[in-house]
């Protein structure tokens, strides 16, 4: 039966990740200033996730269904000021895991999940000339001997700093567009690899970003995820298709990151509002509202709204039912309230919302990227128009 | 938990409302809107899918099913997404209904809900809205003193819903005068009561077939009996949230209709070579529509169902759901117009009447709760 309450456990789980979130709080503005120092594995006075996980015990099986749960997490954990290791997408857990560990666990055989699954590894398929338009990818592998001899640039890899490798998207034939994308596993000790920089950015400074360079780098023949060497006639190969459906449990998660910040700023905005005695009474109509609680009324339905979509989105996958469509509705949502929510915040508390006194700015800083990696708004849109107008991408570009 | 599965109930109601909606509500939406009156045939058949009856307690003859504002929201949602004006005609005697089963003394329920559970439709209205510009529900110019045991009434209210039918009104009025949710009660006065004048509306711009009515209380003498929930009272906040919710209910399905019938029309409609909804212009128009669509439903569910369930966040959730119907669904139905160009301009299609009902129901409380 159709229910929005959190169980007690689930809220006291939510309000204790929001609360060890905050915990390093003290040291957020430092890795903001120096965001080429990865923090220590336990900054002082931080308090940890192994707080929470024990309360997941205390869970009861019919609760609300896991993955629907964890984007409730992360949003919380998401919204906490303290400092984030890893992925904005901030999702805690045992161990760090990384973009190319969702593709390598979707699309590898059982030989690579085995051979691999302990590595962190990240995903590589952006390159200077080519984003959201994947298929037109110019990086090459081509086979010589027992080995893949890759040849190109990639940049925007997220982790690709820390990672051990990286899952890499290449063409075996340009000719036959995207049925001749592969995706190869290169470890960084791979002959030709380069790391070749780490981006500076906005936000989310604390996830590296890396440009890699591959000059004739060579890897084994059995680095081809998912092993399928052919090229099919018309459609996708296999595994191009296995990482798009990567992207298809990620992009709800993804949304959550954008949703988190949105909500981050919208706290803050409407704690630091309520000191100085302006909060929303929530028996009052429009009519009798200030401008100043209308926005902030505003603010928070949309950041809602956007977080409603996401969890759909998570429990049609929980109930093992398509969530494409779904997916890309979350991820236009949680694109689309990163940066109104979080710029919307600073409007109601002013000028000083962009000093560093304070945390807001951060909140929109950070949130910006939500709304273009795994997908910008635009893709989203363009994926979400094809199904209900019934076109392919093809006939809908 | 969280879920967003309805129960069989709600998903077979759901699905033979659709088909209601469908098949008879919408062919006929147009002419019934030019005609600016809802034929008692669509009322009859409104009513024979028991909607009204069916949470009154089987004690008073009803269906004795659960009272559940989340099945009524999914009602809502699916007359809308036929024609709002008609199922507003149809779904406006639950208002009155619903706040009995909610508010109700034993008495009260004894006396009025039995009417409701016949074969013929029986109609009564809530009586909120008022005059002035910036109505706000909590703030009633219309009041209540109490005379021995009694009440007299004094006030005007404006778009009552069935005025001309309703046998009895359900008036919120703030009493003594006061100001502040605290202070409104509602109500039951027979049309019959002296000082009690029905006047028809001058028209409205939307739900125009809805028959609406000016209802005019002149010292309106009530007996102690006729306030509801007898010396409890109610919980005005939660009633009021309930007609919010309808309209916003409706505003959904109206949405979703709107969406769907702009969807065939930019791939067939031609320009420049090739349909419109090949231009990623008016392609992610819909794309917003379809997004906006799926939010909406989500943040009336879950205010229907907090409200169902007398959840602490309830007042909250119903304001974030209103504020975002508000913005989106008057958004949806102007944007479908707008690929429509010209004609839907015209009065022949039904994009201009869907704008008029969209802003009637998003500026409106109620005139159906769930």
């Amino acid at each position: 039966m159709a229910d929005f309450r959190f169980s007690d456990i689930d809220q006291q789980i939510l309000d204790k990740v929001v609360e060890v979130g905050n915990s390093t709080t003290a040291h957020t503005r430092y890795y903001e200033d120096h965001e080429h120092e990865t923090p220590p594995a336990r900054l002082e006075g931080e308090r940890g996730f192994e707080e929470v996980f024990p309360m997941f015990g205390q869970r009861q099986p019919d609760d609300t269904p896991m993955m629907t749960f964890m984007m409730a997490v992360s949003i919380a954990r998401g919204s906490a000021s303290g400092v984030v290791r890893g992925l904005g997408l901030a999702m805690p857990s045992a161990r760090a895991s990384g973009l190319g560990n969702a593709a390598l666990q979707s699309a590898g055989t059982p030989e690579q999940k085995a051979k691999w699954g302990d590595l962190f590894l990240a995903m590589s398929i952006t390159e200077p000339g080519v984003g959201s338009d994947t298929k037109a990818i110019q990086t090459t592998a081509r086979l010589d001997g027992d080995e893949w001899v890759l040849n190109g640039d990639k940049i925007f890899v997220t982790d690709g700093v820390k990672a051990d490798g990286a899952i890499v998207w290449a063409t075996i034939d340009k000719s036959a567009g995207r049925a001749g994308i592969k995706s190869f596993l290169v470890l960084k000790d791979a002959p030709g690899f380069e790391l070749v920089r780490q981006e500076k950015k906005l936000g989310i400074r604390a996830s590296d970003t890396a440009a890699y360079a591959f000059r004739d780098c060579r890897i084994p023949r059995d680095a081809l995820l998912g092993g399928d060497e052919t090229v099919p006639k018309g459609g996708g190969s296999a595994s191009y298709r296995g990482v798009m459906k990567t992207f298809n449990m990620t992009r709800p998660a993804v949304a959550s990151g954008g949703v988190a910040k949105a909500r981050g700023a919208l706290n803050f905005a409407v704690d630091a509002l309520a000191e100085q005695g302006v909060s929303v009474d929530w028996s009052q109509s429009f009519p009798q509202r200030s401008a100043t609680q209308q926005k902030l009324i505003e603010l928070e339905a949309d950041t809602e709204a956007a977080a409603l979509t996401v969890l759909h989105a998570a429990w049609l996958s929980d109930k093992r039912k398509p969530n494409n469509l779904e997916s890309s509705v979350c991820k236009a949502k949680g694109g689309d309230v990163c940066r109104t929510v979080t710029q919307g915040a600073m409007e109601v508390l002013g000028g000083m919302s962009v000093s560093h006194d304070h945390l807001v700015e951060k909140f929109m800083r950070d949130g910006r990227i939500s709304d273009i990696y795994e997908g910008t708004g635009q893709i989203q849109r363009l994926i979400i128009a094809r199904e209900i107008l019934g076109y392919s991408s093809e006939e809908l570009t | 938990m969280i879920d967003f599965e309805l129960n069989d109930e709600q998903t077979m109601i759901r699905e033979s409302l659709q088909a209601f909606a469908a098949e008879v509500l919408a062919p006929g939406a147009r002419a019934i809107d030019e005609a600016g009156e809802v034929p008692g045939d669509i009322i009859r058949q409104g009513w024979d899918f028991g909607l009204i009856a069916a949470a009154i307690p089987e004690e008073y003859g009803g269906g004795g099913g659960e009272r559940s504002c989340l099945t009524n929201a999914v009602v809502l949602e699916a007359l809308g997404g036929g024609c709002a004006s008609q199922g507003a005609a149809i779904m406006a005697p639950g208002q009155f209904v619903s706040a009995l089963i909610d508010f109700g003394t034993d008495e009260q329920k004894a006396e009025h809900l039995p009417r409701f559970t016949g074969e013929t439709p029986a109609a009564a209205s809530l009586a909120l809205q008022e005059g002035q510009f910036g109505f706000a529900a909590e703030a009633q110019r219309t009041t209540a003193a109490r005379k021995g045991n009694g009440w007299v009434l004094n006030g005007e209210k404006r778009m009552v819903p069935l005025g001309d039918r309703a046998g009895h009104f359900l008036v919120l009025a703030a009493e003594d005068g006061a100001a502040g949710l605290e202070a409104v009660s509602a109500f039951i006065v027979p049309r019959d009561t002296a000082g009690v004048t029905v006047a028809a509306e001058s028209g409205s711009m939307g739900l125009k077939p809805l028959p609406q009515a000016k209802v005019t209380l002149s010292e309106v003498d009530l007996p102690g009996s006729a306030r509801l929930g007898g010396d409890a009272g109610i919980d005005a906040q939660r009633l009021i949230n309930q007609a919010r919710i309808g309209a916003c209910a409706m505003a959904v399905g109206l949405s979703r209709q709107a969406t769907d019938y702009a969807i065939p029309y930019a791939k067939e409609r031609v320009a420049f070579g090739e349909p419109i909804a090949k231009k990623q212009s008016i392609a992610f128009m819909l794309a917003d529509m379809h997004i906006e669509c799926e939010a909406m439903r989500w943040m009336v569910w879950k205010a229907a169902s907090l409200l169902e369930h007398n959840d602490p966040g309830a007042a909250k959730a119903c304001v974030l759901a209103q504020d975002y119907v508000r913005r989106k669904s008057i958004k949806i139905a102007d944007d479908a117009l707008q690929i429509f160009g010209g004609h839907g301009f015209i009065r022949d299609l039904p994009l201009e009447m869907w704008l008029r009902n969209a802003r009637t129901l998003t500026v409106l409380d109620g005139p159906v709760s769930v």
